[in-house]
């Protein structure tokens, strides 16, 4: 076990570098001067361009400058924006607010999504199923930003039940909106697949067993049934964790959160290498992380997996 | 117990990451603080680097320069005792004495010699370097002090220009004239993070400005000048989108929103009542045809550029697609400046003839048959595919020729294409005033060789206009000068009016008192907290 994930923290160094080259060679190869864009609609003064191409080593030929930035990155020091903020600070300022969205949007999905889908599955055709999946339908067709407005038009400016924005400090109680609406369409995915895997794992012959056994239906739907559906349902919760983290660009900025999404978004749009660069290299790491736990959570899931020796 | 491992691991995942996420503590409600809408600035909080509204609107809250501007335009005595000159050329500048940086220190005329100086340096690189171009010394070339500034006595500086300016006290309300403290030169760095300054507001705290998320200004007790705060500070709130911004003033978290989005146009005096804003702003929106494309040069250009106007309807375009809220431009400038005219000899161009733009089309076609697409690039990440593509309509349907948008990604990606001169295309182009004078929005734009001449203009006689302007003993004088140059500029259309930008906003209900200024700036000390 313990050989199995070294070996996997080794695999992610070729994994680091490949990606920083790779993003660090797209934002290079993006068309457009951004020193020109500094200027907005007023002349560009061309000493001043210079000075300042200087001063991010944007004179500099490609892989000097990506030698530069990773260099940088081993003495700690991500480099800096154009409004002249260390990037370092802006990471520590930005991911844990995008963490904090993507940790309540994944409770919900796995209370309501798992919740759901448990108990569709269970009934399967009854009233409770068939409203679940008409639901659930309703929300994987419409557009996220369609549920954005709306909620945030009804449940904060008519009722009032939360703020319509997120202040700077992005509170957990703040994001509990934004992160429901974040979870809706995942939600919407997780019960029908929860749904159906449980309808699966019910006519195996391990439960008809377990129930000849006398076990209750209680202990039987726990331990027997839910375990052994859950392992397609957390792959997909892992992989949303990631997209939950990078894709959250439209909801944070609909609801004004302070996090990844809209600063790396802004960070493309300028042309600002370092800063794209390093917000990408930390949501491969965090990929990475989560991938590995979702393996190990395989394992402690379903006992015939087993890895290393 | 294999299930309990599951749920154990699951509860540690979300329990530690709880732990390192939390411990961000939100701020203490404080009353009389109005809240506005801003945008995180791009640069370091420095005057003289400081070139776009975001940064401009807390600058313009925490310094006082020479002059500010009122809500009409007009210039006011802030810092300055008085700006006189007997040539335009040699300036003598008296300062009241008395005033203090936030930090202690004396604002003399020092401390506004030094931040020139360090603004146009060109080893400095600072955005605004242009400002003082018009100072004696200033190179575009090479790193060399402005020798036009002498500092005469702590209350009193000349500054000699290069050439006659008439209109020099109306720049000096613009941010990069402001006064530095000696704490910006010892750090410029920490000091674009925590800017000193001597305005009606000054930084709640070190630290304040909270990036991507506000900056918290609070009233300088030590103000003594003409814009004093009726409100105890401000809080700048940083949004990613208008949508966002409206989103809170609707929901009454928002005091004071600055710009409606494209999706409230159409409701946002019906949602605000009587606290929805509009007015003219000094905005001026076009597109420009440069004259090294072929079938634009000479005469034959003059005359498919006018035929291009008269195709266009601008009232009909802007109440298609703006709900109303642009005006159609009758000359170069905006109806906000003092000296604007709607009645210039000429500015028929830009009203829709279809008729005469057959006419003159088909002259130049006499000139040279026409041939090839006539498209209008625009960067489509700033909502202009709309217009663009109704006005090539527009030309289409009109001129019979084959007219179309030229979309590019980003605005870089546009600007770049345009400042190098490898666009193949005409452009959108837009200009707001930097200072309210009709000059801004004519010399920068249409004077051989000037910055932001895009479309490479050159005509004698207007730059001959330009300098008479210039040396003019008054204002007045020197409006009717830059008025004769728009007349020629109306013939030769080195740009092609569309309309003029409108301010609207609104303000929430606990506030009262808003007034939006000449720039479509918030007058921000006016506000009160009811």
């Amino acid at each position: 076990m313990f050989g199995y994930i070294v070996r996997r923290v080794l695999q992610a160094i070729p994994v680091f570098f490949g990606t920083t080259l790779l993003i660090y060679f797209m934002v290079f190869a993006m068309p457009g001067d951004p020193i020109v864009a500094l200027f907005g609609d007023k002349g560009v003064n061309p000493a001043v361009a210079e000075q300042l191409r200087a001063q991010y080593h944007l004179d500099q030929p490609f892989i000097v400058q990506y030698l530069i930035y990773i260099g940088g990155v081993f003495r700690g020091d991500f480099g800096t924006s154009f409004s002249g903020q260390p990037v370092g600070n802006i990471l520590a300022q930005t991911f844990p607010v995008t963490i904090r969205l993507a940790i309540l949007a994944l409770l919900f999905e796995m209370v309501f999504g798992i919740g759901v889908g448990l108990i569709s599955g269970l009934r399967k055709g009854k009233l409770f199923d068939s409203s679940a999946l008409v639901i659930s339908l309703i929300f994987i067709s419409l557009p996220i930003f369609v549920i954005a407005f709306v909620a945030q038009f009804f449940i904060a400016i008519k009722l009032g039940w939360a703020r319509a924005t997120v202040s700077g400090a992005a509170e957990w109680t703040e994001l509990i909106l934004p992160a429901a609406v974040l979870a809706t369409v995942s939600i919407a995915y997780i019960i029908r697949l929860t749904r159906s895997s449980v309808i699966e794992t019910s006519g195996q012959d391990f439960v008809r067993t377990a129930y000849s056994k006398g076990l209750t239906k209680a202990r039987v739907v726990r331990v027997h049934i839910l375990r052994n559906s859950l392992i397609p349902v957390v792959t997909f919760l892992a992989v949303d964790f990631g997209v939950l983290l990078v894709g959250a660009t439209v909801t944070e900025g609909i609801f004004n959160v302070p996090g990844v999404g809209r600063t790396l978004y802004q960070a493309i749009v300028r042309g600002e290498g370092p800063t794209v660069v390093s917000f990408v290299t930390v949501m491969v790491l965090i990929y990475l992380v989560v991938n590995l736990i979702t393996d190990l959570l395989y394992a402690a899931l379903d006992p015939r997996i087993r890895y290393g020796k | 117990m294999r299930k309990m491992k599951i749920g154990a691991a699951l509860v540690a995942v979300a329990a530690v990451a709880a732990l390192t996420l939390t411990g961000c503590a939100g701020g203490g409600g404080n009353d009389n603080i109005i809240s506005v809408n801003g945008s995180e600035p791009q640069n370091p909080l420095v005057t003289t680097n400081t070139n776009e509204v975001g940064g401009g609107l807390i600058l313009d809250s925490i310094y006082a320069g020479l002059v500010y501007y009122d809500a009409k335009g007009a210039p006011v005595n802030d810092m300055a005792e008085s700006i006189t000159s007997s040539d335009n050329i040699n300036w003598t500048i008296k300062i009241k004495s008395g005033w203090k940086f936030t930090n202690g220190e004396d604002v003399t005329a020092q401390s506004y010699v030094d931040a020139w100086q360090y603004g146009a340096l060109l080893d400095n690189a600072q955005l605004n370097s242009y400002y003082f171009d018009i100072i004696e010394g200033f190179s575009y070339d090479k790193s060399t002090p402005l020798t036009g500034l002498t500092v005469v006595s702590p209350t009193e500086f000349t500054v000699k220009l290069a050439a006659p300016q008439s209109d020099f006290p109306l720049r000096l309300g613009y941010s990069g004239f402001y006064p530095l403290p000696k704490a910006f030169f010892d750090d410029p760095k920490a000091f674009g993070e925590n800017p000193i300054g001597n305005g009606p507001y000054m930084l709640a705290e070190n630290g304040a400005w909270k990036h991507n998320v506000d900056i918290k200004l609070v009233k300088n007790p030590g103000y003594t000048g003409a814009r004093k705060p009726l409100n105890g500070g401000l809080d700048i709130v940083f949004y990613a989108t208008l949508e966002a911004a409206y989103a809170d003033l609707q929901a009454d978290n928002l005091d004071v929103l600055a710009g409606i989005p494209d999706s409230a146009l159409k409701t946002f005096k019906a949602d605000l009542g009587d606290r929805a804003v509009e007015q003219g702003a000094a905005i001026f929106q076009s597109f420009t045809i440069p004259e090294r494309l072929a079938h634009f040069s000479g005469e034959e250009g003059d005359l498919r550029r006018q035929a291009i106007s008269m195709s266009i309807n601008r009232p009909e375009l802007i109440a298609a697609i703006f709900n109303g809220t642009r005006q159609p431009a009758k000359d170069f400038t905006s109806p906000v400046i003092a000296g604007w005219s709607d009645k210039l000899p000429g500015s028929e161009v830009l009203d829709f003839n279809a008729t005469k733009a057959k006419e003159l089309w088909a002259k130049a076609d006499a000139i040279s048959p026409w041939s090839g697409k006539f498209q209008i690039a625009y960067n489509s990440d700033g909502g202009h595919q709309g217009w663009v593509d109704a006005i090539t309509n527009q030309i289409k349907n009109t001129l019979g020729i084959d007219a179309s948008g030229a979309p590019y990604a980003t605005f870089k990606e546009l600007r770049t294409a345009v400042t190098d001169k490898t666009i193949a295309t005409a452009f959108r182009t837009g200009w707001q005033a930097d200072y309210p004078a009709l000059a801004n929005f004519l010399e920068p734009l249409y004077q051989t060789g000037a910055g932001a001449n895009d479309g490479q203009y050159s005509n004698a006689d207007v730059d001959a206009l330009f300098l008479k302007g210039n040396s003019a003993k008054s204002l007045d004088e020197a409006n009717k000068y830059f008025q004769q140059a728009q007349e020629i500029l109306l013939k030769e259309l080195p740009a092609i009016p569309m309309w003029y930008g409108i301010t609207d906003g609104g303000y929430g209900t606990k506030v009262s008192n808003v007034a939006f200024g000449w720039n479509s700036v918030p007058i921000l000390y006016n506000v009160v907290k009811k």
